[in-house]
């Protein structure tokens, strides 16, 4: 019963699911193009560093074939001063550093095939730490080497770089899944709680009631028109069932009020005198009546079950109702030689249509007198009970008759429904149909239990002022 | 009585004129609800029998222009849908009573005839008697040849009803309807139980019954010793 709590909902949505999903999958694509990325950017960095590397050697060979050894240490010199320059490198024979602006070098590099390109770490002029570079070394002929790098921290920096923009941007995209999962969620609560509340209040009888449709054509909007049509149809269908009750009911109406009507004429007429002639005529009227008595209720029983009452719903006083009731009936249960008990709680309130209560109520106790006397040869003994059980007001009657067989408890719901043992007795099989529709009107309950001996009706009804059950809060 | 029924089925309107007459009236007949408001705001009428559904002019809508008009004559609606909300609506119309179809001719003429005799507004009388029998709606109490008689409350609202209603025949419905404000066909004899409790106190210890029972109709109180109806 208890509504779960907003965050509560929040966390239970499809919502949430779908945008784990969403952030899963996000978040894997987007991995992928950043490793991609950057591998890409380390090759073209690389290739970048090659070409540069191989200018350079071109250069310096070009100086080195013009003007020998002395040209090139030259040369390597003005070039390493140069801000920004490449890394260089060159040695003897006995692979002493001649000029360049590398301090240390492995020995190893050195000594490698010449053209190679090598990735190496040196620590550069003027000490420090060590550093990444990519080099290529050429065997000059006496003996001299040359040495041509660049510095890779630059590619490792852009590399850290592109890790943090990673972290960054999982981060933002991680707080964009939660913020889009709340909105969403939110929006999608509160569309769907709409929904819940429109369908209820068309479960409560209010077929013209349609389900919001909000002109954005999203999928909730699809939803409701398509429920919406439907909704239309089954208003439709309904409309035509109620146009032909109430057609009926007019038109065999009409002509049953005609033959009514002669019937009192003949009666009141030269016929009246002869004393056969007039019982027929009274007969006759008098299924007349039943006829239309019958009509009747199943026509309120259908108005009810369509639920076309609810607009009369009023705070209905239920204790001095049933006080009412019982005083009613009471003279005619001890007339009868039965009697009637009646125990009422004080302040007893629920909201409804005083007249179908009543209605319901007096069946009851109709009911009761009627089929409880019959078997026990002497006058029904009725108890009228109202007080509170359970948060929901409880009306009882309770007689000491036969009772209704478990099998039948059910069946004696449906209209016309008639039990053997009472088809001798008048009546139409309609009364305790009405009781259960108005009890559904109600949004209530009837039960038939055994008092042992005895039929024990009870009427449930939720109590006036708690937001019973479907009945949407705030409504009149 | 001067009475005005607006009505669209021949049948059923040459009937009830026909039974009107006979019961002493004087009867007038419109067949669409125009024709019946222009008579109705043309003649003075002791009660208008208006049936709800009419061509031209739907009854509601006549009723309540006359009351627009000023004219407050009687009205009793009568209608083929006899539900709940038809009744509430027929009687916010302006209507002053409300029958549902089909209805026993001698219901509408019991109606009929309170509706006309019906004292007008602010005249309501502090006590009613008739022959011996004296009720004192002041002080709530009842005697009969000066002698005090107790009744309970609805015993005495009951009886309060019918004295209201001197010489006219009440039926049961009527009585269900004001004294209990329950509008529903009892299955059972549950008004002739209450009306024979009440005869037990004030007509049996008494040589002369003023509460009769009227064959086929209902009840009426009045002093034997005048001719009813």
């Amino acid at each position: 019963m208890s509504e779960p709590t907003t965050t509560g909902r929040l966390f239970r949505t499809t919502a949430i699911k779908l945008a784990l999903i969403y952030l899963a999958a996000l978040t894997l694509a987007s991995g992928a193009v950043l490793v991609y990325l950057s591998q890409n950017t380390a090759t073209v960095l690389r290739d970048q560093v090659v070409d540069t590397v191989d200018a350079e050697i071109s250069g310096l060979a070009d100086q080195y074939r013009i003007g020998g050894i002395r040209a090139l240490v030259a040369a390597v010199d003005a070039r390493s001063r140069r801000p920004g320059a490449s890394l260089y490198l060159v040695t003897d024979f006995a692979a002493n550093q001649l000029v360049g602006n590398i301090e240390q070098l492995d020995d190893r590099v050195l000594a490698g095939e010449s053209g190679e390109l090598q990735r190496v770490m040196y620590t550069p002029i003027g000490g420090g730490a060590r550093r990444e570079a990519l080099v290529r070394v050429f065997q000059l002929s006496g003996g001299f080497r040359l040495l041509v790098g660049r510095d890779l921290q630059e590619q490792q920096y852009f590399r850290s770089l592109l890790a943090e923009a990673m972290r960054f941007w999982l981060f933002v995209l991680a707080a964009l899944g939660l913020i889009t999962w709340v909105f969403v969620s939110r929006r999608v609560l509160k569309r769907i709680d709409a929904m819940t509340a429109t369908s209820r209040r068309i479960m409560s009888g209010d077929l013209t009631e349609r389900l919001p449709v909000e002109g954005s054509g999203d999928e909730f909007d699809r939803l409701a028109i398509g429920l919406n049509a439907m909704l239309t149809r089954i208003e439709v269908l309904m409309q035509g069932l109620k146009d032909v009750s109430d057609n009926i009911a007019h038109d065999l109406k009409t002509p049953l009020t005609r033959m009514r009507n002669r019937l009192e004429e003949a009666l009141r007429g030269d016929l009246a005198g002869d004393s056969k002639a007039r019982a027929v005529l009274e007969t006759t009227i008098e299924d007349c009546d039943a006829l239309i008595r019958t009509f009747n209720a199943l026509l309120r029983i259908a108005r009810v079950e369509a639920g076309s009452s609810d607009a009369s719903f009023g705070d209905i006083d239920v204790s001095a109702l049933v006080r009412e009731v019982g005083e009613l009936y009471a003279p005619v249960a001890e007339d009868d030689g039965g009697g009637m008990e009646l125990r009422v709680a004080d302040g007893l309130t629920v909201t409804g249509n005083r007249e179908l209560l009543v209605q319901a109520l007096i069946n009851l106790v109709e009911n009761a007198l009627k089929y409880a006397r019959q078997e026990a040869g002497e006058g029904a003994r009725v108890e009228l009970e109202a007080r509170m059980e359970g948060g929901d007001v409880l009306l009882g009657v309770r007689d000491h008759g036969p009772g209704i067989a478990d099998a039948d408890k059910e069946r004696v719901l449906h209209r016309f429904v008639r039990l053997e043992a009472s088809r001798s007795a008048p009546g139409s099989g309609l009364g305790l149909s009405l009781v259960a529709a108005v009890a559904r009107l109600h949004h209530g309950r009837l039960e038939l239990a055994d008092a042992e001996p005895g039929l024990a009706a009870r009427l449930w009804l939720p109590a006036a002022g708690r937001d019973g059950e479907g009945r949407p809060a705030g409504g009149d | 009585m001067r009475i005005l029924i607006v009505e669209d089925d021949k049948e059923a309107a040459s009937y009830l004129a026909k039974a009107l007459r006979e019961a002493g009236h004087v009867v007038d007949h419109a067949a669409d609800g125009e024709t019946g408001y222009d008579l109705a705001a043309s003649a003075p009428y002791d009660v208008l029998v208006v049936d709800r559904m009419l061509p031209r002019r739907d009854g509601l809508s006549l009723i309540s222009g006359l009351r627009a008009d000023g004219n407050h004559t009687p009205v009793l609606v009568l209608s083929a849908l006899g539900q709940v909300d038809d009744r509430v609506t027929g009687l916010r119309a302006g209507g002053d009573d409300y029958l549902p179809k089909p209805y026993a001719f001698s219901e509408l003429l019991a109606r009929v005839e309170a509706l006309g005799r019906r004292p007008r507004q602010q005249e309501v009388e502090t006590s009613y008697t008739v022959g011996d029998l004296t009720l004192d709606r002041l002080s709530h109490t009842v005697t009969r040849s000066g002698q005090d008689i107790p009744l309970q409350p609805r015993e005495f609202r009951l009886l309060e009803y019918l004295m209201q209603h001197a010489g006219q025949v009440v039926t049961r419905t009527m009585l269900l309807e004001h004294v209990w404000e329950y509008h529903f066909d009892p299955q059972t004899n549950v008004i002739d139980v209450h009306i024979s409790r009440l005869r037990a106190k004030i007509d049996k210890d008494f040589d002369r019954p003023l509460l009769h029972t009227v064959r086929g109709a209902g009840y009426t109180i009045r002093d034997s010793g005048r001719a009813g109806a």
